[in-house]
């Protein structure tokens, strides 16, 4: 359509005029185009972020942990009793048919000393089928085996921060004997590397020893045949709530709970950790959002406060277009395509310096950023939205000037 | 000669508030196609409302304004200013250039607004500043521009798209008195090569003398319409 390029063509050539006062009244637009982008990139890529860790700790687990006492009307906190057996678990993976594998863990935090050196860590006796269980890997050396397990062999399988804290660089740990609570261990394999959870625990701060190992000889005061956790992985994510089921309806015919009665267990998946994490990244997200959406909607009152003195500045102006023939309509598209111009030559720069500043965070801050198209086509939409709707007001009272008091004015 | 202009007793009434005020009783005035003519009076005197409604730029409360056979007292706001693009141009005393506007943008702006291509609105642009001697001036700003050059610019601005008529109202108000003597000899060259129709409102005696016909008002109503014999200018206005 002609009058629009011409339209268009005109207020480009009416912004150039005011370069500065331009570029000024864009400027709100920019920094509310680029905060929103920023911010997005900076959401997702946070919440990629801890989703993949999250899926590296294993997102097919199901955690048993046992339950909560209750003393005198005083509730403790989970695994505060020792209500979980070894039979417990047997059971789960005789019975349970979404459960897969199995293993149950015993722990306790133990000094471990080799020569003059000594680590504090978390000693775990767990059974053979942890390592599968839990996806994890070996660097080097081998897992123990159920024979291990059932004769109580003294070896032990250790993480990389406990290899990094007790030997010099370049000693090979394998075959090294080193104490655990004045008890001798034959280190036979070292985990690989998982670096921190999400949540800033050290998942190579570790020493894995059989479990019967660990109930005899390590954690020896404690009541035989209870354990702290038991592990049972399921096929996918899609048969944990088939799993949990099964298992909780288990637990309560072993440990005789009646219907109304608290469990003295819990069931817990990994998955609902991602999904919460995965919840509260969206709600930070959202809200940061809203403060960008703010400073978009105060860069469109800038435009329009802006518009409205320019109408007022450029009163003989209409006067003489609307005397040389410009309808109504025309006067009023003019001023909406400048505020159209404006916002979305604004959205447009405003684009390019949310996804440099993206990119700068993620180089310098090093925070995951992940640059969001549909962010980036949302900013620039809802900018020109921005133009169109503050653009009217201003465009509409220029057009209903009246064309001899518009030529009169000084 | 055709009548171009036909106004049939129009008044033009303002109310202020409870106060009506009259700006024009009653007048009734036949303008021929070719025609120069000076519009006189005091001010308050009504000849500024009656340039307005000529222009297209109002409507009367009362009466009829035929311009080339067409009723425009009944006129829509969007169908004047088709009107006003295309049958008036208009040249004001303080020359109303858009500023920051080169002289050749100055004069496509009634192109603008109307049906002629874009390639072809430079060209005629172009046409309309030679015409009105401006050549080498195209691309100067107004403030680059003496008064005498910007009132060319806007004579050349209200020709540019052909109109029948041409309202001009004090345009040598603000300039001095040879600037003043070129400018009437622009407009008496116009009118007498190529028969534009001229309507020129001055209170200078001196300025109305170079029209063939002065319409005096007084108290919104016209009190005298005498022709007589133009002064050339031709001769004076080239140093």
């Amino acid at each position: 359509m002609k009058i629009l390029r011409m339209t268009l063509r005109a207020a480009a050539r009416a912004l150039r005029r005011n370069k500065l006062r331009s570029a000024l009244t864009m400027l709100g637009i920019v920094i509310g185009v680029a905060a929103v982008i920023a911010v997005v990139s900076i959401g997702r890529g946070a919440d990629a972020a801890v989703q993949q860790q999250i899926r590296s700790l294993g997102t097919n687990l199901l955690l048993v942990f046992p339950g909560a006492s209750t003393a005198n009307g005083v509730r403790a906190g989970w695994g505060s009793v020792s209500t979980l057996k070894v039979n417990d678990a047997v059971a789960i993976s005789k019975e349970c048919a979404a459960v897969i594998d199995m293993s149950y863990a015993k722990r306790q935090v133990v000094q471990v000393v080799y020569g003059n050196q000594n680590w504090s860590t978390s000693a775990e006796g767990v059974t053979a089928s942890f390592l599968a269980v839990r996806d994890w890997q070996l660097a080097a050396g081998r897992f123990f085996t159920d024979r291990d397990v059932a004769g109580a062999s003294r070896v032990a399988v250790v993480g990389q921060t406990v290899v990094d804290h007790l030997f010099n660089p370049g000693e090979d740990p394998i075959e090294v004997m080193v104490r655990i609570k004045d008890v001798p261990f034959q280190i036979i394999g070292v985990l690989a590397a998982k670096g921190q959870t999400g949540f800033g625990q050290d998942q190579d701060d570790i020493i894995l020893m059989p479990f019967s190992t660990a109930e005899r000889r390590v954690l020896g005061t404690q009541i035989l045949g209870t354990v702290d956790m038991i592990l049972t992985s399921v096929r996918s994510v899609a048969d944990i709530p088939e799993a949990t089921a099964e298992i909780t309806q288990l637990l309560h015919e072993r440990h005789h709970i009646a219907p109304n009665a608290d469990d003295d267990f819990g069931v817990r998946n990994l998955n609902d950790i991602a999904e919460a994490s995965r919840n509260a990244s969206q709600v930070m997200t959202s809200l940061l959002l809203c403060v960008a959406s703010i400073s978009l909607l105060v860069g469109g009152i800038g435009i329009m406060n802006i518009l409205l003195v320019s109408v007022t500045e450029r009163t003989r102006e209409i006067g003489i277009r609307m005397a040389v023939g410009a309808k109504r309509r025309h006067i009023l598209l003019q001023f909406l395509s400048e505020a159209i111009l404006l916002s979305m030559v604004g959205g447009f720069a405003g684009c390019l310096l949310g996804i440099g500043a993206s990119q700068m965070i993620s180089r310098v801050a090093e925070w995951p950023t992940l640059v969001s198209p549909p962010a980036i086509v949302g900013a620039f939409l809802f900018s020109g939205a921005v133009g169109v709707f503050f653009g009217f007001y201003p465009a509409r009272q220029a057009a209903q000037l009246d064309p001899i008091a518009a030529l009169r004015y000084e | 000669m055709d009548t171009l202009i036909q106004i049939r007793d129009v008044w033009k009434i303002y109310t202020l508030g409870e106060v009506q005020i009259s700006a024009l009783c009653g007048a009734s005035l036949d303008i021929k196609s070719g025609e120069f003519i000076a519009v006189m009076g005091a001010s308050g005197s009504g000849k500024s409302t009656f340039m307005n409604l000529l222009g297209c730029l109002d409507r009367p409360t009362r009466g009829t304004y035929r311009l080339a056979g067409v009723d425009v007292s009944t006129l829509s706001a969007d169908q004047l200013a088709v009107i006003r693009n295309r049958e008036i141009g208009f040249v004001f005393q303080n020359f109303n250039l858009l500023h920051r506007t080169t002289a050749v943008e100055n004069v496509e702006l009634p192109l603008f607004y109307s049906d002629v291509r874009f390639g072809e609105q430079r060209r005629r642009a172009l046409e309309a500043l030679a015409a009105a001697a401006l050549n080498g001036r195209e691309h100067h700003l107004p403030s680059q521009l003496s008064g005498g050059e910007q009132q060319r610019v806007a004579i050349a601005r209200a020709l540019v798209n052909r109109p029948s008529l041409l309202l001009a109202d004090e345009p040598t108000g603000n300039l001095d008195t040879r600037t003043s003597v070129e400018i009437m000899a622009l407009f008496t060259r116009l009118h007498r090569q190529q028969g534009l129709t001229i309507v020129l409102v001055t209170h200078e005696p001196d300025i109305a003398r170079y029209a063939e016909r002065v319409v005096t008002f007084r108290d919104g109503q016209i009190v005298s319409d005498a022709r007589q014999h133009a002064t050339t200018a031709t001769q004076q206005a080239m140093p």
